[in-house]
């Protein structure tokens, strides 16, 4: 009896440890575009995976063979909510800028010197949480609309109408941007 | 889809795109993912010991075994009441009769403790 349960317990550590191994960078990705610097970023990823080792077990049960990428997003989600809450603040620096304070990453390298892409940066930070969130798991994640949908707890259809409005928003405000930006 | 969304959704594919993870970020939560599970599994077994050691968590395994001797005295009695007409038959006298469920109990006693 024991035996069956020291290994029932061995494989869902193992099951855990790929969850982890493949999902780390979503993750992190999604953290680090939500509170916008490493340090937090490091730290909300963190506690997303304790988060999860502690439900692992039972999300597995519910899941029913479902992808858990959209739980554990969920979980990030939730977490960079109270992480304002308590903090009450919101991103104290641009991801630009974040750059500057931590180790060298893609995203800056790849941003200097494209104004475009600093503006589309700009700009999704500046949209209202739920469309920055369905953006970045989108295009940072890759993740389908069935999946955002579940991390977000929407449906399929809400969550359509959300992206679109989301990317129609975004569109705007960097036109706008660069409009301006050619009058000066 | 037209050209332009499709050229603004490359761009935004672009500029999002996924952030890799501090290498030591990884090396710190298999750390502490490791020691979580360590830390468990100790307390599991400290968990276990120190609920045996304390008399009241005894009425449990205690019960076990008090209904596993009474569904096996059950089942003796059971079976040598059953056996009660042939022994009849087969006794000469009440003396004879009263030996014979006697040996007979003890027998199927032996039988389930066996």
């Amino acid at each position: 009896m024991s035996t069956n349960n020291s290994h029932s317990k061995a494989d869902l550590d193992a099951e855990f440890t790929e969850l982890y191994k493949r999902h780390l960078r979503d993750v992190y990705s999604y953290s680090y575009y939500r509170v916008g610097n490493h340090h937090d970023a490091e730290d909300l990823t963190e506690q997303t995976f304790l988060q999860a080792y502690r439900h692992f077990e039972r999300a597995l049960r519910e899941s029913n063979g479902r992808p858990l990428r959209p739980w554990l997003i969920r979980i990030a989600h939730n977490l960079a909510a109270n992480f304002y809450r308590d903090r009450s603040r919101k991103p104290e620096s641009t991801i630009e800028d974040a750059g500057l304070i931590s180790a060298p990453h893609t995203t800056e390298a790849l941003v200097e010197g494209r104004e475009e892409l600093k503006h589309i940066l700009a700009g999704v930070a500046q949209l209202p949480d739920d469309r920055r969130e369905a953006l970045i798991m989108r295009f940072a994640l890759g993740m389908d609309n069935r999946e955002i949908a579940r991390a977000l707890g929407r449906t399929d259809g809400a969550t359509k109408v959300l992206l679109h409005r989301a990317i129609r928003q975004l569109e705007g405000m960097v036109a706008e941007t660069t409009t301006a930006g050619q009058g000066e | 889809m037209s050209s332009g969304t499709a050229d603004f959704e490359a761009l935004l594919r672009e500029a999002l795109s996924p952030v890799d993870p501090p290498a030591d970020l990884m090396d710190r939560m298999e750390a502490t993912l490791v020691n979580l599970t360590e830390l468990a599994s100790e307390e599991l077994e400290a968990w276990e010991l120190r609920t045996m050691r304390d008399p009241r968590n005894w009425v449990r395994p205690a019960a076990a075994v008090m209904i596993g001797a009474g569904a096996g005295t059950a089942l003796v009695v059971l079976r040598v009441r059953a056996r009660s007409r042939s022994r009849r038959q087969e006794s000469s006298s009440l003396l004879d009769l009263a030996e014979r469920t006697v040996q007979d109990f003890a027998e199927e006693a032996r039988r389930v403790l066996r």
